[in-house]
């Protein structure tokens, strides 16, 4: 299934929490293509989750990666999903309130999740609600910031150590 | 038995921390363990010690500065990472690269696969107690080490994939010691197994041990051995070719409990000793076929990306390896995120630690074969 049938498949269903088609921008070299997603409300990413691994025609049972990415107007939250049974690929974005980053963890329907979102978390402030462990991973606990945002200022000194 | 003697008997739980400098756990990984008696209950990882915050790093950097940060992360495996790298931005600012550069990378790419398994295999060994493997291991390592020294200048990293190519060309001399090396390969590759795989004690410790069930190992997004040791037959140089895997044959070995049960240790150990010879045959087959012509298109230093985003997987000795990049049209990416392979599969550690021996936890560990520089990033 190419990209934009899933798309389709998840409007019939959902309506406009799935947000319009945009074609993607054709790359530099001939029809090669780039930046393609689904861009969904957040508030229906775990129903169209559900709904992208169990569906029998779409079957993505692999959850390849979970990005964040600080887009200074919002935060945007990225899945990467692949279907070992159909072997296409899927690119599900959702933006969230940049004061208040709140969105539902896929961790129960993919496993893989728990650690993506708690990277995530880490590096971003992204508050997964419902995930079973949401704790810094990368970073020490009494870390203060989310390093990969924009406006993060990097600390002069941290426990002691200083990076003078 | 009277309910005296049960009392007396009770075992207690009992908290271990194995790591951060533990030889078994390859790096500085921490392992919390909550054990009843001789029995894992559970395990917390702790990551983080080797986090040098890369991603953050590469947002401040232009695209061909990345590159060596790159070589950084799984450190055995510096020329996939790297080709890994260059391929994402090639795609996306349409970049050529001669088909000379493709074979020069899959060779590389290759040789340094082999390397990287040769270390597991080493050091697989080495974590269950025997310590001659890792000799072995290494001699052969230090024939492919000599070789991409020529070539690069360096013994682990790299920095030689670059973008619309490679940084240099290889040579009549290169391509025959090459030759020398895959003789000595296939040689010895047998003896490898007597030594090993074949090895009535080793078998012992890893047949049966940690299974992973096909459905397991995919919804925890395993990739690489560790997902072909349960037997899945996916490998994205078949299934997705890049950088011109698709003319070359190869099979794809894949886990069918020969030992015990299908995704059991010696399976993802099995995976990786098959793939060092299928390598072989890659590179055997992109030397015969190295055709002529530059290896590398002139890319100026400082370019700029159109605004988009990318995500190009590829497979690495550890799985699949890929960055997503966005770019917003500068020289400078917006967000370079890396799908660290050792990091995905190193999150199923919980599941697979539950209820086996603590001398076990070490064999896992082992067999899923992760580097710690990856996993932190």
């Amino acid at each position: 299934m190419t990209h934009q049938e899933v798309h389709a498949r998840l409007r019939e269903r959902f309506g406009d929490a799935i947000h319009e088609w945009q074609a993607p921008e054709a790359g530099p070299v001939g029809a090669e293509s780039f930046r393609t997603y689904i861009q969904i409300a957040p508030e229906a990413l775990h129903d169209v989750c559900a709904m992208l691994r169990d569906d029998s025609g779409l079957r993505f049972d692999f959850l390849r990666l979970i990005s964040s990415v600080d887009r200074m107007e919002c935060l945007s939250s990225v899945y990467h999903l692949y279907s070992y049974t159909h072997h296409h690929e899927a690119v599900i974005r959702v933006d969230l309130d940049r004061g208040n980053p709140r969105v539902a963890s896929v961790a129960g329907l993919w496993p893989a999740a728990e650690w993506h979102e708690r990277e995530s978390f880490d590096m971003m402030g992204i508050v997964y609600e419902g995930h079973p462990y949401l704790r810094r991973i990368l970073l020490p606990e009494d870390w203060a910031g989310h390093p990969l945002r924009k406006d993060y200022v990097a600390p002069k000194e941290y426990n002691g150590l200083t990076n003078e | 038995m009277k309910k005296e003697h049960q009392d007396s008997l009770r075992t207690e739980e009992l908290l271990i921390n194995m790591g951060p400098q533990h030889p078994s756990t390859h790096g500085v990984l921490r392992l919390v363990v909550r054990t009843d008696g001789e029995m894992v209950r559970e395990t917390w990882p702790q990551i983080g010690f080797l986090h040098r915050c890369f991603e953050k790093i590469a947002e401040s950097l232009n695209y061909a500065q990345v590159i060596p940060y790159t070589d950084r992360m799984d450190y055995l495996g510096s020329m996939n990472n790297a080709v890994a790298f260059c391929l994402a931005v090639e795609k996306l600012g349409g970049f050529e690269v001669p088909e000379r550069a493709s074979y020069i990378r899959v060779i590389m790419a290759e040789l340094n696969r082999i390397a990287s398994h040769l270390i597991a295999f080493g050091t697989y060994a080495l974590d269950l107690g025997a310590i001659t493997p890792f000799l072995y291991g290494f001699r052969e390592r230090e024939m492919i080490v000599s070789i991409l020294e020529k070539v690069s200048g360096g013994r682990l990293l790299y920095h030689y994939p670059r973008i619309g190519g490679v940084a240099r060309d290889v040579t009549p001399e290169l391509v025959n010691e090459t030759r020398v090396f895959l003789r000595q390969m296939r040689k010895v590759w047998p003896e490898y197994n007597t030594l090993l795989s074949e090895n009535q004690i080793f078998v012992k410790r890893t047949a049966n041990v940690g299974v992973i069930s096909r459905e397991k190992a995919i919804s925890w997004g395993l990739t690489g051995p560790c997902l072909r040791g349960s037997g899945v037959a996916f490998d994205l140089r078949k299934q997705h070719p890049y950088s011109l895997y698709e003319r070359f044959s190869f099979d794809v070995p894949y886990g069918q409990g020969l030992k015990g049960t299908v995704g059991d240790c010696w399976d993802r150990y099995w995976v990786r000793m098959v793939e060092m010879m299928e390598s072989c045959k890659i590179i055997e087959q992109a030397i015969n076929g190295l055709p002529e012509g530059p290896f590398m298109n002139k890319v100026s230093r400082g370019f700029d990306l159109p605004a988009g985003e990318v995500y190009v997987p590829c497979e690495n000795p550890r799985g699949e390896l890929g960055f997503y990049i966005i770019s917003d049209g500068g020289s400078k990416a917006l967000r370079i995120k890396a799908r660290a392979p050792s990091f995905c599969n190193l999150s199923i550690t919980n599941e697979i630690c539950k209820s086996v021996l603590l001398a076990d936890v070490v064999a896992i560990l082992g067999s899923i074969d992760i580097v710690l520089g990856e996993v932190d990033r």
